[in-house]
């Protein structure tokens, strides 16, 4: 309750702020303290249970340790997100207040997401988690990538919204109580009552694509490529895990029960998300482009949350979460500041800076999923969780197999780093990393490696 | 000692820390250091040899910590005489290798030596951990090191060789991940003494006594053995190997072809066969020919191999091909037998490579066709070269005499044509072997070993060392074989009779 709350209200105070506060740094001193309390605000909800202001919601929202955590989890990303990328994101545009106002807008939407009881809050929630993306997709204005994504992201995300819509008057409809609580669908006494199933599969496809599943992931290269690098960084992780949690809340609540009857739908998605993201991205030059295709393929090993959903999977979901957002965050932090963006442009990057081709490659053993990482302790829990489901046992199989080839492209980079001679300029803007800009990214790798040595630091807490 | 710290915990951690340690230091110090380091390894390992008896010193040798308590994993390393003997390789073949090498001058040496120290932890690890997660930790630990000195210190075509090496065992090692989740599935709870109950459980004994049916056996069989073939290579997942020998810096090239191949062959001893004996059973055939079609095929390439470092390759695989298939009879004396060869094999092949990395390193050519008279020109090196040679093609009165007998008793109790057929193996590895020694030793001096010297006195103790080993276990086997024999009863009497 108090995520929601503050997170919209600090989105007003950013929004004015461009109208007060005339220097750049002070917005974004202004954004970090916002996130820092929003954090500070939720962790005491999560110690006590009491939030600041109660607010009868008729039990449209539901709050406990679990969803709580995940959202600690969020902002924790967000303030890392902010802690590297504040500057990079006051170099989008002019309008700096407001990119941080919508970001907090997006945030407000992720709360709502992880706490609906009702399939009109999950609406609220994911639409006003999308809307400012499609602003921040188009925000560099002049560039014409930019305004070709933000339109394609725009057009597409409408349609599926309308699908999800569609889905939920389904399921209103064809529920005898009339009642848009997700614990309180009735699913049909003997079959499954033909209304609830379409609106079944309408909802599995629209928030698969928000998640970018495939086969509904089309729209995801075109738009992370033509995005703010940094904002590609906040939509691929944040974005992309918030709307994972919705995903899983939504259907273990509401159609735990039948989980067999579309577990077969969910191998189909998850297989095929793995198969395209990790082959497509073999054949990227750019590692921006390369990066969408990976985030597509980490969904498909985050699909197994809902392929197994079991507790092994939720706790799976949230170590997940933090992981790749982490490892994520800070590999975009980095990216951001190259030169050139293809893989030849990280050539030589370890011998002219060190530290940024350390944590780059930490980072990028963690997302391949090596031990000792925290990408690795998510995809084993996944793992676990699914052969605990212990149906389709091959589907577990086929992700190992094409996470080797997850290998190929991220070791690619690896490679260029370590191990390639550097062309005759410096690859990263020299003038643009800052000391402190290189302790956080140490900081994140030391994290990463924390979490991959002892995972039940953050899964203790879910139950705590 | 005991409540303090134990021996399998000093050889993991004793290197790790080194390793870590050598990141900060400059130059001549790194490589210093890690001689000396290494030194202190051996000297522990052989001080753990001297309190093997465990029921005396079970304290010693076995520790088990919480670790990762909801999922019932923990920090559990304990030593056999399996893992006795394979930590003494490690902790032999390191010294040796940082000793012999000293003389190569390696770009950043506190990376190069940090990474080499940091791979021998990984490979202590395999060989002590009786945890499947904690051995499927290390199992990868010890390759991502190995990956990078490779990529970074190896030849011209270092990057795409070591990468189809790393993707290859990447792959496998996945593999074995899907299957330990699936056996861990399958196992009874565990209650720790804090009274954390998780519902299943990782260790050994846990894997050991689950009740999986035939039929589950025989798929999980192979989920695993690709794994442990492609890290052994077996035939036909060996084409990494011969590519990756060649390109890699000698010093790596030792480390993997002394020591890392053994971690496939003692995975199958350790876990492959007490974890599914059925399914090892149901395959040991299968498994069987493909070593022996393996042993001849490598062996038919070496014989015709220019390049010196792709001979020792693929008589290694030659090697290895025998040792697996006398793992797969399930016979006393085979399996025995390759238990010994695991520790002959590795002292001989790094023998071979201490003498090939000078004869590289003075004349700058890894042909055989370029080299030629070196014997006139280095005549103690000649020598050391003859008897670590006559070694690897397993002569009487030296210790790989000893395993390779014991291996073909076990193969001809199984099925004589599999002896037969591997037998050949021998006579061709005495023509290969032979040949290129009196090609590249004997006859008239190339111009490419005018310029050579004879060895000095660090590379002359590291030889004889090897030398006196080879020697010492070809005359008297008895102590060795006393000492393996322990290592029998995990493997042969879990086997359905």
């Amino acid at each position: 309750m108090n995520a929601i709350l503050f997170s919209a209200l600090w989105g007003i105070v950013m929004m004015f702020s461009g109208v007060f506060v005339k220097r750049k740094s002070t917005v974004s001193l202004l954004a970090i303290i916002g996130i820092v309390l929003l954090f500070v605000a939720n962790a005491i909800e999560l110690n006590t249970y009491q939030p600041f202001f109660y607010i009868d919601s008729w039990d449209m929202l539901r709050v406990n340790s679990f969803n709580l955590s995940f959202l600690a989890v969020v902002f924790g990303c967000t303030l890392l997100f902010f802690l590297l990328s504040a500057s990079d994101i006051l170099k989008v545009g002019e309008h700096g207040g407001e990119y941080f106002a919508l970001i907090f807008f997006v945030l407000c939407g992720i709360s709502l997401c992880a706490t609906f009881n009702t399939l009109l809050i999950l609406f609220i929630g994911i639409e006003i988690m999308s809307i400012p993306l499609y602003i921040l997709t188009g925000s560099d204005k002049r560039n014409l990538k930019s305004n070709e994504a933000a339109l394609k992201y725009f057009l597409m995300g409408s349609f599926f919204t309308g699908v999800m819509l569609m889905g939920i008057a389904f399921i209103y409809g064809g529920n005898p109580s009339a009642s848009f609580y997700i614990d309180n669908i009735q699913l049909g006494k003997d079959a499954l009552n033909p209304m609830i199933a379409t609106g079944l599969v309408l909802l599995l496809i629209s928030l698969s694509f928000k998640v970018s599943a495939a086969p509904f992931h089309f729209w995801t290269p075109d738009v992370y490529d033509g995005a703010p690098t940094v904002f590609t960084s906040f939509m691929a992780t944040i974005v992309k895990v918030g709307a994972f949690f919705a995903f899983v809340r939504l259907f273990e609540n509401s159609f735990g029960k039948i989980h067999t009857q579309w577990q077969t739908l969910i191998v189909v998605i998850t297989v095929s998300t793995l198969l395209i993201g990790n082959i497509t991205a073999v054949f990227q030059q750019s590692v921006k482009r390369m990066m969408a295709y990976s985030s597509i393929a980490q969904a498909g090993f985050m699909l197994f949350a809902l392929f197994a959903l079991n507790e092994r999977a939720k706790e799976g979901l949230v170590l997940y979460s933090a992981a790749y957002s982490v490892a994520t965050i800070g590999f975009f932090a980095i990216l951001i500041k190259m030169k050139d963006y293809t893989i030849e442009g990280f050539n030589g990057m370890g011998q002219t800076n060190p530290v940024l081709g350390i944590t780059a490659t930490i980072f990028l053993l963690s997302l391949t999923g090596i031990p000792l990482t925290a990408g690795f302790q998510s995809k084993f829990y996944m793992l676990m969780a699914a052969v605990e489901n212990g149906a389709h046992f091959w589907v577990v199989i086929a992700a190992v197999l094409l996470a080797a080839v997850s290998a190929y492209y991220y070791f690619r980079v690896i490679q260029a780093i370590w191990f390639k001679q550097p062309a005759n300029a410096n690859p990263v803007n020299e003038e643009e990393v800052s000391g402190s800009f290189k302790l956080l990214l140490i900081i994140s790798a030391i994290l990463i490696i924390v979490l991959g040595v002892y995972p039940e630091l953050l899964i203790q807490w879910l139950y705590h | 000692m005991g409540e303090f710290i134990t021996f399998p915990e000093l050889f993991i951690w004793l290197p790790l820390l080194a390793g870590l340690l050598a990141f900060f230091l400059k130059g001549n110090s790194a490589k210093n250091w890690a001689t000396f380091s290494s030194l202190i390894v051996l000297a522990v390992v052989v001080a753990s040899l001297f309190y093997s008896d465990d029921k005396q010193y079970a304290s010693y040798n076995r520790v088990n910590y919480y670790w990762l308590k909801q999922i019932g994993n923990s920090f559990f390393v304990g030593l056999d005489s399996t893992s006795r003997l394979l930590a003494l390789l490690t902790a032999i073949a390191f010294p040796v290798i940082f000793i012999t090498t000293s003389k190569n001058n390696y770009k950043n040496p506190a990376a190069f030596y940090g990474l080499m120290l940091l791979s021998q932890s990984g490979l202590m690890g395999v060989f002590v951990s009786m945890d499947a997660l904690l051995f499927y930790f290390f199992w990868e630990l010890a390759l991502i090191p190995v990956y990078f000195l490779c990529s970074r210190w190896g030849g011209e075509k270092r990057i795409q060789t070591t990468f189809k090496f790393f993707v290859y065992t990447f792959a496998g090692s996945l593999l074995m991940l899907a299957g330990i989740l699936y056996v861990y599935m399958h196992t009874s709870q565990r209650v720790f003494e804090d009274g954390t109950v998780s519902s299943h459980s990782f260790a050994l004994h846990s894997f050991m006594s689950t009740m999986l049916s035939i039929k589950e056996q025989g798929w999980l069989f192979a989920l695993f053995f690709i794994a442990f073939a492609i890290k052994m290579p077996i035939f036909p997942f060996h084409t990494w190997q011969p590519d990756t020998y060649d390109q890699s810096p000698t010093s790596v090239t030792m480390v993997m072809s002394a020591v890392m191949v053994k971690m496939g062959l003692f995975a199958v001893m350790r876990w492959l066969i007490p974890v599914l004996p059925a399914g090892a059973l149901a395959h040991a055939n299968m498994v069987i020919i493909l070593c022996v079609i393996g042993i001849l095929y490598a062996s038919c390439i070496a014989l015709v191999q220019d390049n010196i470092k792709k001979l020792i390759a693929y008589s290694s695989i030659a090697h290895i091909g025998l040792m697996c298939a006398a793992i797969f009879t399930f016979k006393e004396i085979g399996v025995q037998g390759a238990v010994i060869q695991l520790f002959s094999h590795g002292i001989n092949i790094l023998g071979m490579w201490v003498v090939f990395d000078i004869v590289e390193r003075q004349t700058g050519v890894k042909n055989i066709s370029q080299l030629g008279g070196i014997a006139t020109k280095a005549p103690v090196l000649t020598i050391f070269l003859v008897i670590i040679a006559l070694a690897n093609i397993a002569l009487p009165l030296t210790n790989a005499f000893v395993g390779e007998f014991m291996m073909f008793g076990g193969l001809f109790q199984l099925n004589p044509w599999y002896a037969f057929a591997a037998v050949i193996s021998i006579i061709l590895a005495a023509t290969y072997t032979l040949n290129m020694i009196r090609k590249a030793f004997y006859g008239e001096v190339s111009p490419a070993v005018q310029g050579m010297k004879d060895i000095g006195f660090a590379e002359k103790s590291a030889l004889a060392g090897l030398v006196l080993l080879i020697l010492l276990f070809g005359i008297m086997p008895q102590p060795m074989i006393e000492f393996t024999k322990d290592a029998l009863k995990n493997i042969l009497a879990v086997l359905p009779k």
